[in-house]
């Protein structure tokens, strides 16, 4: 009832018995209402209004608390990625890896992991821009109709699209009916870590664009000359089969790696050797000579020893049919056409290097003759048109060029002679920021599509969440862009597999639809993936290089130090950052803080050197060096940051950092090496140049998370060696990696017993490469918070499990260790504890309860394992998208409160009570850890450890099983494996 | 340890068969003093020291311009105290590897310092050390300081310090207890029962002197705060019977808590399985490096004091003379632990222990290593001298060296054990932070303001024992006997 009606009916005919006196009725009615406003206002008090929504419809089989799985795809560098997206009542928290998926196989990488990061990055782009003003969509297809209108008349010259790599047939379907409205239009693609010399290469051997993917699962031999195996589109997949080699039984895979920054690759080989580019190019040579390559050449310089190359060489002839040869992207076409040619006259191809026709992956048949003439050009082309004036309409579709293309180029400067540029991206980035227009995109979890995989296994990409900033599908995007049906992106993709499944009637339809969303893949109704042959060699095939390292004299750079060192002039590799990429993920903050593998660095990137080339120049660690390139000059201030087993004369420099409009997290964090990249003679980006370097005198700290990386001669991470043979479980073949001391020494406290369950770990230290997906993988499980570069710098980060990396003397052998806390049987940390905040549970695990917990830390100074984690500060956010992706079932901690590895026991809890329902003890493999489920090589293995035949129990039964600082009878319960030494693949002994 | 109390005992004995070749003898209280002549003078440092802020400036500036640096300093630790505790122990420069930093370094410092009143009063008193008298109450007055300023330091370190009590057994509905074997809850009851004991010690000391000072005071308010405080003391013969018994009694129970307070202390690191703080040693040593930073305040603040309050008379060079052998005993004492910890390190063979003692030889606290080695056991060596030992400015830099050094040490002990351990991956420097010095800083003013406080309310030295040892004095120097009763 509001004011006015009490007066009426107080004021109005029906109040008779109001007295004489002047009016009361008004007064009375006035003190009424103060009085009761008075009440209202001081009396009680509620809680703010806040509607709680009921669902209208319940959705059927959702049970709030309890996790729903999608099946979806992500992309990494354009290819489809096999997920699991885990929601938690509507919520996209986690990520994990599609078992049905052959590029996850239930496993991610750290990139992919972190997704979830950047899907709920509240500084991703939320509205349509138009010069950077806040417009609507309608006004931008407005626009866009207008102009392609216009552009009609002209059969779409001066009409440019430029994109990511693709692989989605939805829209390159589009983008094929998009070329047909305007034929004149032309499609640039642009990728700064495409393997432009590969592609060019792959073109020459096989006339086609190829998709090279690798089956290392059948591999004997694999040597890789700088090629990135286990990162990128490609990365896990080859990971994993690399692993599942070594694992099964006969003889051991052998892995060479030729790096020159150490690489994943690199920690998982029998022998890695830093090599400079130019380098590489001679090892291929001669090795393409030495295998009696037609027309090879002669070869002079070889950069090891001639016994070295011999008994790479007999082993490849050896492991004919099984063996890999993989050229990286800083090797000239030409290498990369010999390393094609010595794995066809090695009988590699079909069997373990997979060269797929690009067109081979569209759905529909028929597209694929339309597919052959759709071949993407260059940026360097497009820049090219765009300086000449020749480009009126530009459209980018996920690219972000102005920072991620060589400043060389200068796209940045080109745009401005075009007319209308519109830009679609996840961030309101540089691009976005130069552009007319720019529209925001909805993430891969927000929106429908499908990709396909390196490998050509096409999947749906179905969303997860509606957009949450108001993204709009690619799809959409397209449809703006040509005459025809406005479509929704749903639409636009099962137009795409009704137009592929042509022969099923609707009802057949729907259920290979359905079967593909719950399976996450499409394995049926594809085209088998094909497999080229390659063109028949021309005669001059081995004639000298004319372009890559070759116009760089083919020097490593040692050879023309004489003279003013200061001066001298060395190799600058680019190469993508382990953990941001391209820079693409820039504003993930998770990304961000975690340890790059080699250096440990967070929050910063630095020019990397050898030992040998940093104490030639008299440098230090995180010294600022400025870095001058001629031929057009440009100039890069970077600090160094010294690692062993770099290549000599080499300066290796990650890309993606430095940028302008990342966001908040990732703005001015480190340096841009796209300022200093070149362009080889071709006008393609090009990965290596010939830079001077000058030290500047200035110094940068950098925030690392591990300073000391020799073992200091403590067996922590052991290596075992086994003759030319896999090391299991089994008879050891005389080789022991744990000490002949008694496993259970006295203790004075009394054992536990276990009548259950007894959980324990396993981590396989010949298998794990050092990738980080475990770390970013627990840091989503388990609500781990970003502390910042500050933060880091202070020795403060928080991830509960770290990779431990230690070198060796002359740093062919870097190990990686993953060190969580080891929930010791005998844990240090309880019996310090004055109020008993880590215990023993009755499952074995060390548990730590946050609320008792008031931080005396004396349970971290008394753990030799170092693997507690403290919260110094609050650390947690509060922001409304950390409370929407945060995992449900982990507290949030507190200031002040210390945390560590809890085995997930979240995970255990589930495990446990889905086995009660189903009235069954848990079996083993129901329990995986976030860290588990993650791992690209199966190197960690969780179980109970009371079963004997669970795979946790089978791990610990091996001959290399031990416990890390076992010496101190902490009888810890995650032990590790050994990794393997196999002598005989050593290079250095020449024989073999 | 069984042989502490014997320490003093050695050189004072040396000192006074050596005393008359070397030089004159030194008494401890000077010629001249009767009964009213020692009240008036004690008691007049109390209740003739008025005079308002612009009149007395002239007379107090130095007291009292240290009284408001002092004051200022306390209140920034206040300060200081409540930003941490909204923020965070993240202020401090602590780390993963190094969780624990200056808090825990300065409270075993404090600790330390506290040793020596209790040393004093009880120690000497049950070995009827005569010269004692003149410094104990000061020295108790100290030791209750220093030890509560000690106190405070493992709750300000503490990640959520509004749960300190949870240390505490105390009943509950959820029936949680303190987890018995950490020794942190036993450090709980050892500094919780030192401190008990020391302030009844101290007190029940003070009451004929709280007595005298209500019966001088002129003012009303003080005779009725010294009244109360008095407990109605009237000097009667029953009454100092009961205060002689007392007081041995608390002596005696006091004794053993000047060795159990430091041992608990040193457990806390000597329990642990790091390398540096995993050692038997740790307790006798330990108290050893107390006994060493107490006398060495002691005769901090003897110096300063008696220069300033021209007690000269009743601590005499012969006092300073005492301590400096005390101090010089501890030092051969600490630097036997120094040499026991290198020999048990390499005698051992553990490869950690090893490379922690290494690391302490030349790692990035080598040169606190080194300077604490001169601190504590060279710089103490020139007390071998007699003429240096009655040198007044040596002395006290001296002893300043010496609390400089044993901060040191523990700092050491602390830190550098922790930041090298038994994983090269884990270790990190600690770098302590403007924050970790405002508190170091601050809690020395703290004790400073507490002790200028104590100055000027309560008699510094015990005025009834002062009386017993006039009369004694008058008497030895009527029989003519010999020093020693």
């Amino acid at each position: 009832m509001n004011p006015d009606d009490a007066m009426s009916v107080v004021n109005g005919p029906a109040a008779p018995h109001t007295e004489g006196v002047a009016d009361p009725v008004r007064r009375r009615v006035l003190k009424w209402m103060a009085a009761s406003t008075a009440l209202a206002g001081a009396g009680c008090s509620q809680p703010p209004a806040e509607p709680i929504m009921p669902y209208v419809s319940m959705p059927e089989r959702l049970t709030p608390g309890q996790p729903v799985f999608y099946a979806t795809t992500l992309r990494r560098h354009g290819m489809g990625v096999g997920v699991l997206v885990v929601t938690e009542s509507g919520r996209p928290i986690k990520i994990e890896g599609n078992p049905r998926h052959p590029a996850s196989a239930g496993a991610t990488d750290a990139q992919t992991q972190a997704a979830i990061l950047d899907l709920w990055d509240h500084e991703r782009s939320r509205v349509v821009l138009h010069r950077g003003r806040i417009s609507a969509w309608s006004d931008f297809a407005q626009a866009m109709a207008l102009r392609l209108e216009a552009h009609k008349a002209d059969g779409g010259a001066g009409l440019r699209l430029l994109t990511g790599p693709i692989s989605s047939p939805t829209l390159l379907t589009q983008i094929r009916n998009w070329q047909s409205q305007f034929p004149l239009a032309r499609w640039h693609r642009h990728h700064p870590d495409a393997d432009v010399a590969g592609e060019e290469a792959a073109r020459q051997v096989f006339g086609s664009a190829v998709d090279c993917c690798y089956r290392l699962e059948r591999a004997a031999l694999v040597i890789t000359l700088g090629a990135e195996l286990f990162s990128g589109a490609g990365g896990v997949r080859n990971a994993q089969g690399f692993a599942a080699a070594r694992r099964t039984r006969g003889p051991r895979p052998r892995l060479y790696a030729f790096e020159t920054a150490a690489g994943f690759c690199g920690a998982l080989a029998d022998e890695r050797r830093a090599m400079a580019p130019a380098d590489m190019e001679a090892l291929l040579r001669a090795m393409a000579a030495k295998l009696g390559l037609p027309a090879a050449g002669d070869f002079s310089r070889v950069p090891i020893p001639p016994a070295a190359l011999n008994k790479l060489c007999s082993q490849l002839l050896r492991a004919r049919g099984a063996g890999v040869i993989a050229a990286g992207p800083a090797l000239s076409v030409q290498a990369h056409v010999w390393a094609w040619r010595l794995n066809e006259h090695l009988g590699n191809l079909g069997t373990t290097v997979l060269p797929l026709a690009r067109d081979s992956a569209w759905p529909d048949s028929g597209a694929a003759e339309s597919a052959r003439r759709l071949s993407p050009e260059s940026l360097a082309a497009l820049t090219h048109a765009m300086r000449a004036g020749e480009v009126k309409t530009l459209l980018m579709l996920d690219a972000n060029p102005v920072h991620e293309s060589p400043a060389a180029l200068g796209f940045a400067a080109a745009m401005e002679s075009v007319e209308c540029t519109a830009h679609m991206g996840l961030y309101p980035d540089e691009t976005a920021r130069a552009c007319l227009w720019h529209v925001p995109m909805a993430h891969e979890l927000e929106d429908w599509s499908d990709a396909w995989s390196l490998d050509h296994v096409p999947s749906i990409v179905q969303p997860a969440i509606a957009p949450l900033y108001g993204g709009y599908s690619p799809h959409v995007f397209m449809d703006a862009l040509t005459s025809g049906a406005r479509r929704s992106a749903h639409e636009c993709v099962r137009a795409t597999w009704q137009a592929a499944w042509r022969g099923a009637g609707p009802e057949a339809f729907e259920q290979r639809w359905r079967t593909a969303l719950r399976r996450g893949v499409i394995d049926s109704g594809a085209p088998a993936p094909r497999i080229l042959a390659p063109l028949p060699a021309p005669a001059g095939m081995a004639a000298p290089a004319e372009d890559g390292v070759a116009v760089d004299g083919g020097g490593n750079g040692e050879d023309d130090n004489d003279g003013d060192g200061l001066a001298a002039s060395l190799i600058a590799v680019f190469a993508c950052d382990p953990n941001i990429d391209t820079g693409n993920q820039a504003n993930n903050a998770w990304l961000q803080e975690l340890p790059r593998p080699y250096t440990k660095l967070a929050w910063d990137n630095a020019a990397l050197l050898s030992p040998a080339t940093a104490a030639a120049r008299g440098l230090h660690d995180g010294d600022v060096v400025e870095l001058t390139a001629t031929s057009p000059d440009a100039v890069l201030r970077a600090p160094i940051c010294i690692v062993p087993g770099h290549a000599d004369g080499v300066i290796t420099l990650p890309l993606g950092y430095g940028r302008q409009h990342a966001g908040s997290t990732g703005n001015s964090v480190g340096f841009d090496a796209y300022a200093l990249q070149g362009l080889d003679a071709a006008g393609r980006p090009s990965r290596i140049r010939r830079v001077r370097m000058r030290p500047t005198g200035e110094r940068q700290g950098f925030a690392r998370s591990q300073h000391a990386m020799r073992q200091e001669g403590r067996e922590i991470a052991r290596t075992v060696a086994v003759q030319g043979m896999r090391a299991q479980a089994g008879p050891p073949d005389g080789a022991q990696a744990g000490t002949d001391a008694p496993r259970h020494r006295p203790s004075l406290y009394p054992d536990h017993r276990y009548e259950g369950y007894a959980w324990g770990m396993t981590v396989d230290l010949d298998a794990c490469m050092g990738c980080n997906a475990c770390a970013i993988a627990c840091q989503a499980e388990n609500n781990i918070p970003v502390v910042g570069r500050e933060q880091v710098a202070r020795g403060r980060e928080m991830h509960w499990i770290r990779i431990d990396l230690y070198h060796d003397e002359a740093g062919r052998r870097p190990q990686f260790q993953p060190m969580a806390c080891q929930h010791c049987e005998n844990a240090p940390c309880e019996v310090v504890c004055p109020v008993g905040a880590t215990m023993h549970d009755s499952e074995g695990l060390n548990v730590q309860v946050y609320n008792r917990c008031v931080g005396t830390r004396f349970c971290s100074n008394n753990c030799p394992y170092k693997a507690r984690r403290f919260n110094f500060f609050k650390y947690s956010s509060d922001s409304l998208s950390a409370k929407a992706h945060q995992n449900p079932d982990v507290t949030v901690r507190q200031r002040g409160v210390m945390e560590k590895c809890t085995y997930c026991v979240q995970r255990i809890s589930h495990a446990r009570i889905e086995a009660q329902k189903a009235g069954r003890p848990i079996a083993d493999g129901d329990v995986v850890t976030a860290c588990e489920a993650a791992c690209p090589t199966q190197a960690i293995v969780f179980g109970n450890v009371n079963d004997p035949n669970s795979r946790v129990s089978k791990a610990k039964a091996s001959a290399r099983n031990y416990a890390v600082l076992e010496e101190l009878n902490t009888r810890p319960r995650t032990t590790y494996l050994a990794r393997v030494a196999d002598p005989g693949s050593t290079l250095e002994d020449g024989h073999g | 340890m069984a042989e502490s109390p014997t320490i003093p005992a050695g050189p004072r004995n040396a000192a006074d068969r050596g005393g008359p070749e070397v030089s004159a003898p030194v008494p401890v209280l000077a010629g001249g003093w009767t009964d009213a002549g020692v009240t008036d003078k004690i008691a007049g440092l109390i209740l003739n020291r008025g005079g308002s802020w612009l009149s007395g400036w002239d007379r107090h500036w130095r007291w009292r311009s240290a009284l408001l640096v002092s004051f200022s300093g306390a209140l920034i630790l206040l300060a200081a105290s409540t930003w941490l505790f909204m923020r965070g122990v993240g202020l401090f420069g602590v780390n993963i590897p190094v969780a624990w930093g200056f808090a825990l370094g300065n409270f075993v410092w404090w600790i330390g310092i506290g040793h020596a009143g209790t040393f004093i009063s009880a120690i000497l008193l049950l070995l009827r050390q005569r010269w004692r008298t003149s410094i104990n109450r000061y020295a108790e007055a100290m030791t209750l300081f220093a030890a509560g300023i000690a106190g405070l330091f493992p709750i300000l370190h503490l990640g959520r310090p509004w749960f300190a009590y949870w240390l505490l057994p105390y009943p509950n509905r959820m029936e949680l207890w303190p987890q018995w074997r950490s020794p942190l809850v036993w450090d709980i009851f050892a500094i919780a029962t030192y401190l008990l004991v020391s302030l009844l010690f101290w007190y029940v000391g003070l009451i004929p002197d709280l007595a005298s000072l209500r019966d001088k005071a002129r003012r009303r308010s003080r005779q009725l705060l010294y009244g109360l405080l008095a407990l109605g003391w009237r000097g009667d013969a029953r009454h100092w019977d009961r205060y002689e018994t007392a007081y041995l009694l608390l002596a005696g129970l006091a004794t053993p808590l000047v060795v159990s307070v430091h041992t608990v202390v040193s457990l806390d690191f000597a329990i642990g399985n790091t390398p540096g703080y995993h050692s038997t040693i740790f307790p006798p040593y330990f108290v050893a490096g107390a006994l060493f930073s107490g006398f060495a305040m002691v005769v901090t603040l003897a110096i300063p004091i008696r220069h300033y309050l021209q007690l000269q008379d009743f601590i005499t060079l012969r006092h300073l003379d005492l301590a400096a052998c005390v101090m010089l005993a501890c030092s051969l004492f600490v630097a036997y632990g120094y040499l026991a910890e290198i020999f048990t390190a390499y005698y051992s063979g553990d490869p950690y222990e090893i490379a922690m003692t290494q690391d302490r030889f030349t790692g990035v606290y080598a040169p606190v290593y080194w300077a604490y080695i001169g601190c504590n056991v060279l710089a103490p060596q020139c007390l071998w001298w007699r003429r240096l030992r009655r040198c007044v400015p040596a002395l006290l830099a001296v002893s300043l060296v010496i609390n400089a050094g044993m901060w040191m040490e523990r700092f050491l002990i602390v830190v550098q054990s922790l930041h090298r351990d038994f994983l090269p991956s884990s270790w990190d420097v600690f770098v302590p932070t403007l924050w970790d010095w405002t508190f170091l800083l601050g809690s020395i003013a703290l004790f400073v303001w507490l002790f200028l406080m104590f100055v000027r309310y309560l008699p510094l030295i015990s005025m009834a024992e002062m009386r017993g040892l006039v009369h004694e004095t008058a008497e030895e120097a009527r029989s003519g006997e010999g020093k020693a009763r």
